[in-house]
């Protein structure tokens, strides 16, 4: 670099010094500009963000039942809990949890029989079983992802397994006593 | 390089001609023919590196025409695939010589690396050599699991859920960077697109990097049995007759392999859940990746935390670029190093089981052996390479190339 070599007159940088510092960081920056926009092209595309709200009825589901809804290609777990499975939940004490969550965090105020969650695995991505009142549902009453064994409570919580954290409640909120909007 | 002009004289007034403006035969005669000195010695484990370059030749070949029938859409990718099996014209042949080609292609590879394993072929000065190689063997699985996704079926649907959501492991940008390589917020269309885009474009870097393989490999030459330099052209002949010959003949054998295959079991390497289509709703019971990457999926279930167990994943595959500073003996062939030569063993052994653990669920006794395998997967590098490195006393090493071979009574004779 002819930054390092001193000039034969003055140990001070040259105007030389400074334009191959200008230009390459000119070029560094054009560079960054231009390869933006390949990098970007990957990320959700307009059509993919415009679909990002779903609106749900909740009324045709009974108590104790679940029902899985596609928002933004995801499935999202709806259960009614009944009363005892609600009181289950809440009594839980921090201290068994891997990620402690209280249920009373994971519903909305006055709601905590409606138990709105993505059904995604934490762990890698794959559908916990526990939807249908034939499947496993774990060693927690909740939900068991069969790729790689993580068990998860009446609550979503993770209980034992790979998976790091609780199955994630989506932003919702409830536009009527029984209908919700996610996202 | 040489000097200008030509490097050889034919007598074919076509090749003279071309010779004398562009080189080209010389070169190629100075890679694979009869300008090529190569140990005379070199044994059947030697061929697999010429196979590979055939089973990337039948990997593009039969790619190529193969993606002027699919249609990379999450609607229509599964049908079209259907559709090259029972409409095109030998559709089905050429999928399943794809399919089971990939298959082979990892078979090969995997002995052409256990053979650089065991003559210690990494060692100096070839050390740039393997890494290439394992570089090589990382985009070879890049590419094989982006190939895999392209059918749609259930297994193609979750095998990209689950490898994409390793990266959600990574602390702070994970979730960004899953959906950035997702193009959603789940695998969808445009995760299939761009992987369609990525399986066509690495088997041309790939080729690139076998290039710059065989560049390196012709600087010193290719390594042998017994580990020893040549000494002179007494020890050695030219790749053309000797090895051409010679590879062909395996090369027959890796045919008929690839044939038996597609013709009376093409689905033996597949999973029947692969023909359903992908439903983003259900998981399969059972998921299982090809067998050539169970060893790794067993070593990544075996950590019971999410990034620990990617690390490793990562490492497993990453810590072959630094095996020819984990190996402290300076001889390079096994043949000679008697107690090394057990431990590679060892280690093949403890390769296979991790790859039946990796097919196995992840539960029960299943998941503590698979423990105890990755544990040793990495005290073979980490400690079994250094250290019988260090303790093993060698035993003497021939004189040239030739001894063993002539001279069977002596101390090389295995």
């Amino acid at each position: 670099m002819a930054s390092t070599v001193p000039h034969p007159d003055t140990a001070e940088p040259t105007r030389r010094d400074f334009l191959y510092v200008a230009a390459g960081a000119a070029t560094v920056v054009g560079a960054g500009l231009a390869v933006w926009p390949l990098v970007d092209q990957m990320n959700p595309s307009a059509d993919v963000l415009a679909l990002a709200s779903t609106d749900v009825n909740l009324a045709p589901i009974e108590m104790g039942q679940s029902v899985t809804i596609v928002w933004r290609s995801k499935p999202v777990f709806i259960r009614h809990r009944t009363a005892d499975q609600v009181r289950e939940a809440a009594g839980v004490p921090m201290s068994d949890l891997p990620d402690p969550q209280a249920d009373s965090l994971r519903v909305k105020d006055g709601k905590a029989e409606w138990l709105i969650l993505v059904g995604i695995c934490t762990h890698l991505g794959c559908i916990p079983l526990g939807q249908k009142q034939t499947d496993s549902r774990g060693d927690f009453g909740g939900w068991f992802c069969p790729c790689h064994g993580s068990h998860y409570d009446g609550s979503g919580r993770i209980r034992k397994g790979p998976a790091p954290r609780n199955l994630e409640v989506p932003p919702y909120a409830f536009t009527g006593d029984t209908t919700i909007r996610i996202g | 390089m040489s000097a200008h002009g030509p490097r050889r004289e034919y007598d074919n007034k076509i090749l003279r001609w071309i010779e004398y403006r562009m080189p080209i035969f010389s070169t190629a005669e100075g890679i694979i023919g009869r300008d090529m000195p190569t140990p005379r010695n070199l044994n059947y484990w030697w061929s697999f590196g010429a196979l590979l370059s055939i089973a990337l030749g039948i990997q593009i070949v039969t790619g190529i025409v193969l993606a002027m029938h699919y249609i990379p859409a999450s609607s229509m990718a599964f049908d079209s695939v259907e559709h090259i099996m029972r409409n095109v014209n030998y559709g089905w042949l050429l999928r399943y010589v794809h399919a089971n080609g990939a298959s082979l292609f990892f078979f090969v590879c995997y002995i052409h690396i256990l053979r650089g394993l065991y003559y210690g072929s990494y060692k100096a000065p070839r050390e740039l050599l393997w890494m290439i190689g394992v570089a090589i063997y990382v985009i070879m699985m890049a590419t094989a699991f982006m190939g895999y996704v392209l059918p749609w079926g259930q297994m193609s649907f979750w095998a990209a859920t689950v490898i994409t959501n390793l990266f959600s492991a990574i602390p702070v940008i994970g979730d960004n960077l899953v959906t950035w390589l997702w193009g959603g917020f789940a695998v969808e269309s445009p995760t299939l697109q761009r992987f369609f885009s990525l399986h066509y474009l690495l088997p041309f870097v790939i080729a690139g990097l076998v290039g710059l393989h065989i560049w390196a490999l012709h600087v010193h030459g290719p390594s042998n049995p017994v580990g020893i330099s040549p000494k002179g052209p007494q020890d050695l002949v030219p790749y053309h007759p000797y090895y051409t010959s010679k590879y062909l003949s395996v090369m027959g054998i890796f045919f008929i392999a690839l044939f038996a295959f597609v013709f009376f079991e093409p689905n033996y390497m597949g999973h029947p859940d692969n023909y359903i289509p992908a439903n983003p709703l259900v998981t399969p019971a059972h998921i299982v990746p090809e067998w050539y990457f169970l060893p790794f999926y067993a070593i990544l279930r075996s950590v019971p935390d999410k990034l620990g167990g990617v690390i490793l994943f990562g490492a497993s595959i990453a810590i072959l670029f630094v095996v020819p500073w984990l190996d402290t003996s300076r001889v390079r062939s096994a043949r000679f190093r008697p107690i090394f030569k057990q431990f590679f063993w060892v280690f093949v052994a403890v390769g296979v089981a991790l790859g039946y653990v990796g097919s196995q669920p992840a539960e029960g006794v299943m998941l503590h052996i698979g423990r105890i395998l990755t544990v040793y997967y990495f005290a073979h590098f980490l400690l079994i390479l250094p250290l019988v490195g260090w303790f093993e006393r060698p035993k003497p090493l021939p004189e040239s190339l030739g001894t063993p071979v002539l001279k069977p009574a002596g101390g090389a004779a295995e």
